[in-house]
């Protein structure tokens, strides 16, 4: 088969995003001195009201993914194990929980002294049950309040009755938050914080949605990388200005047929969770392949085109309700196939992470369905988002070599 | 008349043949794929060529397959061991065939058209279970060559069920039966069924079905097993442990006519 060897094309832009990220950490260490609090909150928890309320909020799952891409989860989940948290349950949080015990954590090579001690903890559980099991140990640990949203999963798309049921939720949080904070709340600068967020959202979508050009601008293991403001810095402005600048850069690319991938053949869809451990090797070997990740549900995730300033708590609640990841079958189907379609993709590539089921939408015959309906050929590999024991190198190679030599023959 | 190699080093063994551009089998060679597998591939090479009475500067086209593909340095092309297990096995049945093939450390299912073209394809999981290493585990357990549990297998009168999946907890139930008093040759029946098992869960089969791989090829009583479970006859190619090395071969003679068209040596 025919190989080449290039190097990965960074962005521009890429500078900048490590200072707008460098900045973010930093206010989080210097919040209690600045008399800020600190709230923990989940991917899609509700950090718009948290922001709001005058919160430095702080994501773990992202901490979770610092961890697997310094590959420090692999030596930290096992003490986690050894406390009563089994290798099967999500490994963000078995490695997330290992660095607090151990102290050790890839902030620290930031000099960073760490996470940020939280003042509360805030989850939402439309993702998975594990992040308020996560969130729990440290309320124990800290003795803190441990607040949260309740968010029915598997279901179509959200109805009204689902709607009201959440945002009621959302609205409940406000009185605890206020004692917390120590100050009202605010609902016009909740529109604020909304309307920044959703700007945020709506060119994250622009620089995922650049990866529709052939030959593709961007590659998904880019959009691992480049989501950070999307996701930890939502309601900030930092977060639009950033995204209006990678924006200008692919529009750039795509102007001048700029392949993330020199000599773009193929074009996948990842499906499920990095594996953050391995990514600069995934990276080179699909470039060497000539073929480019170009879309995700991933990185697709962060996208809450429903907020709407006019209607904060309700259009949170329809926003953090109607993620991939809360749908049922059918509605993830249909999803997949729209994207298949809008990024002419050739395969799907399935990843079944060993510790997150929520994420691993290979285990329902979904594969099978959507093949036999859009007649697209697909893999699974079998790995971990963060721990590098449940995953094999030389086998995910030759599985992801062998499905690009099917692709190929045409 | 020209001439291709095929070479297949896999995580046990190294599998090498020679083969002319009637697609003749000329010779071939195996041996341990050790540590150093570009030493590996040169033996084995060197052999084949003494035997066929060639030299290396004779050989067109070469092409190295499994897991030390990348480490053959004459080889002038690479693919995967689907590819090749694939390619070589619908030499033998040019039909719409799902191969079968257990190797050392994985077993892989893989669905060609009649055309030969790849429809899909299915690795195990990371895992042994299904893979000749659960039944070398077995075999070192029970203090047994893995040659001879063929032989014990055919003489089993009363299967012995393993219920386990993972190598380490069936090497746990097959103590309790030795303990037990159960026939060591049930349990090798017993252990050759929980690897059919593994098979069958892996993916659904159509056309016919091929196997592939040293594990067919020393245990006739496995593949009948096989046509049991999967309900319909195996085919089994000759020398199943060289399809890899095979199709590789066949794969670098295509190559090789498709860039010096017509040539009949190089
Ligand atoms: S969705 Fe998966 S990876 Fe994310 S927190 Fe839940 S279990 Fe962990």
């Amino acid at each position: 088969m025919s190989t080449a060897n290039v190097e990965r094309k960074d962005f521009a832009a890429s500078k900048k995003l490590r200072d707008v990220m460098g900045q973010y950490f930093a206010e989080l260490e210097r919040g209690p001195a600045e008399g800020k609090k600190t709230a923990w909150c989940t991917s899609v928890g509700p950090a718009e009201l948290l922001r709001a309320m005058g919160f430095n909020v702080y994501f773990p799952e992202n901490h979770g993914a610092m961890l697997g891409a310094s590959r420090m989860a692999t030596d930290l989940i096992p003490l986690a194990n050894a406390r009563g948290f089994s290798p099967d349950i999500c490994s963000y949080l078995t490695s997330d929980i290992g660095s607090y015990l151990k102290g050790a954590s890839p902030l620290q090579k930031m000099k960073l002294s760490g996470p940020p001690k939280a003042d509360v903890l805030v989850y939402n559980t439309n993702q998975c049950r594990d992040v308020k099991d996560w969130f729990q140990f440290y309320a124990r640990e800290w003795n803190i309040p441990c607040l949260g949203v309740h968010t029915p999963r598997g279901t179509d798309a959200p109805d009204r009755d689902l709607i009201d049921f959440v945002s009621r939720q959302i609205k409940d949080l406000v009185e605890p938050l206020e004692k917390v904070a120590g100050c009202k709340f605010d609902p016009d600068r909740l529109r604020e914080v909304i309307d920044l967020s959703r700007q945020t959202t709506m060119l994250w979508k622009a620089v995922l949605e650049a990866a529709a050009a052939v030959p593709s601008p961007i590659t998904f293991f880019d959009g691992t990388i480049q989501m950070g403001p999307a996701v930890v810095m939502r309601g900030m402005p930092e977060a639009v200005d950033y995204y209006k600048l990678l924006v200008a850069e692919l529009q750039e690319r795509v102007a001048n047929r700029v392949a993330a991938v020199e000599g773009e053949r193929l074009r996948i869809y990842w499906e499920g969770m990095p594996v953050w451990g391995k990514l600069s090797p995934l990276s080179n070997l699909f470039m060497e392949l000539r073929t480019c990740v170009v879309a995700s549900t991933y990185c697709n995730s962060w996208i809450f085109e429903a907020l709407d300033p006019a209607d904060p708590f309700r259009s949170m609640a329809q926003a953090y309700s109607s993620i991939f990841i809360c749908r049922g079958e059918e509605e993830k189907e249909a999803y997949i196939e729209r994207m298949a379609r809008l990024y002419k993709i050739n395969g799907i590539l399935y990843h079944d992470a060993k510790t997150c089921p929520n994420n691993s939408n290979n285990r329902y015959g979904l594969p099978q369905r959507l093949q036999q309906k859009l007649g697209l050929p697909y893999l699974v590999i079998n790995g971990d988002l963060n721990d590098l024991r449940m995953y094999s190198e030389e086998q995910t190679r030759t599985n992801i070599e062998a499905f690009v030599e099917q692709l190929l023959q045409g | 008349m020209a001439y291709f190699c095929g070479i297949d080093i896999g995580a046990s063994a190294a599998k090498l043949v020679l083969i002319d551009s009637q697609r003749q089998l000329l010779a071939k060679a195996t041996r341990r794929s050790g540590v150093d597998y570009a030493q590996t591939a040169q033996r084995c090479l060197d052999e084949a060529l003494h035997a066929a009475r060639l030299n290396q500067s004779q050989i067109c086209g070469a092409v190295s397959t499994g897991y030390g593909r990348d480490n053959v340095p004459w080889a002038t092309g690479k693919m995967t061991e689907i590819a090749c297990h694939g390619r070589g096995a619908h030499h033998f049945f040019p039909q719409a065939i799902t191969v079968l093939d257990i190797g050392a450390q994985d077993c892989k299912v893989i669905h060609l058209d009649a055309s030969g073209a790849r429809t899909g394809f299915k690795m195990n999981r990371k895992c042994a279970a299904g893979t000749g290493a659960f039944l070398e585990e077995i075999a070192y357990r029970l203090d047994l060559a893995p040659a001879e549990l063929n032989g014990l297998a055919e003489r089993s009168t009363k299967e012995a069920p393993l219920g386990s999946f993972c190598t380490v907890f069936a090497a746990t139930e097959i103590l309790e039966k030795i303990r037990a008093g159960i026939a060591v040759e049930d349990i090798i029946k017993g252990a050759f069924r929980s690897v059919v098992k593994r098979l069958l869960e892996m993916d659904v089969v159509t056309g016919t079905l091929v196997m592939t791989g040293g594990v067919a090829a020393h245990n006739p009583a496995l593949v009948r097993l096989v046509e049991d479970a999967f309900g319909r006859q195996v085919l089994v190619p000759p020398e199943p442990q060289f399809v890899g090395a095979f199709g590789a071969a066949l794969f670098a003679a295509e190559m090789a006519e498709k860039t010096q068209k017509g040539a009949t040596s190089c």
